[in-house]
């Protein structure tokens, strides 16, 4: 099995940080994985994008052009990977940064005012990790490999030394996260 | 073995510090850098030197020097800082003396653009400077490829007494897998002709590249290329992937050897018998290993970043005796697994119809 993931919006929004956190849980729990970040021009000019790959056998292209799972954290994001989703495939929209809805009824939307709700709980820039808790949890077919407690754990790798409030908020992010899904 | 999670630049640096580097001199480019940086921030603790020199040109020429006292060194650099290196490299060969150039490559000719690409293909194998000389030339296509050759090519290096080339690319640099350190340990061996210093209890070494007689180069480049003999038979690596029964053997090195590999099992899916040949060494090239991978095929199709360069080696050692075609992006541009699958179907199709065979060419 072989699942495809980008994950793309401004920079500072922590698309490459959820990104590596999605290829470490991965790595972690035996998969073969790789993480391909954009590093030209669109990063430059604000917006940046990571392929993901999870798989039971050894990864051939690194590059995703048609994603299982987009995530889309802003509008020109939205517009470059909406229309690219697999069919049968997820699209997470970061729904305070955007107003897009997509037309197409052949693969799952979900609309999370991450943003927002990052605020309101005082954990702003986080709404990344909320985004990847919901994707856990609606994408349980997609991401059999991984579970909350295996994005706790690698969070806790991620962020080291003593940036335990990080970690705290980032528990708090992907708790939100997953409870989203379930309402 | 412990897997770590690192990016193909920074495992590069790490790999080659483990292979015992103790010199690195380079110059940022993109998408090159963290290798650099990678040295910068470890160097200091680990007994070893890093140093930003003015320009690629006089990091090439430290090298030089740090090898000519038998250290062993590197440098690394992204297409058109290579392209400035090149002088220092033909001085090295002339030398002979170890060392490894690593070319993280990007879209040229000129600056280019700083996306991966594999337009120095002919730059790495054929001319990497002026006068008669090869490198070792590795092509990894994985972060733990990457590190596997870098401990192979400090290893060769020392062995043949030359340059040897990691050919990687912005993919290969810039993305993140698992990777493991192997434990061994490194011997590093006794370099008696290295400029230490002879403490008169010998005669003193000297490393030169300038000959006057014509017979005395001569002598020099022959002696040279007696040992090129010995890396062709020693050190020549490829891998081939479903080609025993294949109808079209894809060839492909580096990065868009898994761009192929994906195609091949997406062309098999849909009834097609395609294989893969994936050089490791590009110089010296595996020659035998080719002609054995196609010799049930039909046709041959080789993929590249760039506007076709190793295709013309997989001609001249095929000798015509199959059609090999062509399929590349270039400037930056990566092919997607579905553009080489539609060139798989568009061949096979031709096959099937007798519009392609050997005698077609």
């Amino acid at each position: 099995m072989l699942t495809k993931i980008i994950l793309s919006g401004f920079g500072g929004q922590g698309i490459l940080f959820a990104g590596k956190n999605l290829a470490l849980c991965g790595m972690n729990s035996g998969c073969e994985i790789s993480w391909l970040p954009s590093y030209g021009p669109e990063m430059r000019g604000g917006t940046a994008n990571c392929s993901v790959c999870i798989s039971d056998d050894p990864i051939g292209s690194p590059l995703v052009t048609v994603p299982d799972i987009a995530v889309v954290m802003n509008t020109p994001s939205f517009d470059r990977f909406e229309p690219v989703v697999a069919s049968g495939g997820h699209l997470f929209v970061d729904s305070s940064m955007t107003d897009r809805v997509s037309a197409r009824n052949d693969i799952h939307c979900h609309y999370i005012a991450a943003s927002e709700t990052a605020e309101k709980n005082g954990i702003s820039g986080m709404a990344n990790i909320i985004i990847l808790g919901r994707m856990i949890a609606e994408c349980k077919e997609l991401l059999p490999w991984i579970t909350v407690d295996t994005v706790k754990g690698a969070v806790k790798g991620l962020v080291s030394g003593n940036k335990e409030k990080l970690i705290t908020q980032n528990m708090t992010a992907l708790s939100i996260g997953a409870i989203g899904a379930a309402s | 073995m412990e897997r770590l999670l690192m990016k193909g630049n920074e495992a590069l640096a790490e790999a080659a510090i483990r292979a015992g580097c103790k010199c690195f001199f380079g110059y940022p480019i993109t998408p090159q850098t963290e290798i650099s940086a990678y040295f910068a921030k470890n160097m200091p603790k680990r007994n070893g030197v890093f140093l930003q020199a003015e320009s690629e040109i006089a990091a090439v020429n430290m090298v030089l020097g740090a090898s000519a006292a038998g250290v062993r060194a590197m440098t690394s650099s992204s297409s058109p800082g290579i392209s400035l290196k090149s002088e220092g490299i033909s001085y090295l060969a002339a030398s002979d003396l170890p060392c490894v150039i690593v070319n993280v490559q990007r879209g040229g000719p000129g600056l280019g653009g700083i996306q991966p690409s594999q337009s120095d293909y002919f730059q790495a194998v054929k001319a990497a400077g002026h006068g008669d000389f090869h490198l070792i030339v590795y092509a990894p296509a994985s972060v733990q490829e990457t590190v596997d050759m870098t401990y192979l090519a400090f290893e060769n290096a020392d062995r043949y007494r030359m340059p040897v080339m990691i050919l990687s690319d912005g993919l290969l640099g810039q993305m993140m897998e698992p990777v493991s350190f192997p434990d061994t340990e490194i011997k590093l061996p006794e370099k008696e002709w290295a400029c230490t210093g002879h403490k008169h209890r010998r005669t003193h070494n000297i490393i030169n590249s300038l000959y006057l007689q014509p017979d005395m180069l001569e002598k020099s480049v022959n002696d040279r290329f007696m040992r090129y003999e010995r890396v062709k038979s020693e050190c020549t690596l490829s891998e081939e992937y479903l080609c025993s029964d294949a109808d079209i053997v894809v060839t492909a090195f580096g990065a868009s050897a898994r761009i192929a590999r994906s195609a091949v099992d997406s062309a098999r899916k849909k009834g097609i018998r395609a294989g893969l040949f994936r050089p490791k060494t590009l110089y010296p090239f595996p020659e035998t290993e080719l002609k054995a991978s196609c010799r049930n095929a039909s046709a041959v199709l080789c993929t590249e970043m760039n506007m076709g360069q190793m295709v013309y080696d997989i001609r001249l050692i095929l000798e015509n005796t199959l059609p090999v075609e062509f399929y590349g992006r270039t400037g930056g541009n990566i092919p997607s697994p579905e553009d080489i699958l539609t060139q798989i179907e568009k061949m096979n199709r031709r096959i099937k119809g007798g519009a392609l065979s050997g005698s077609s060419i």
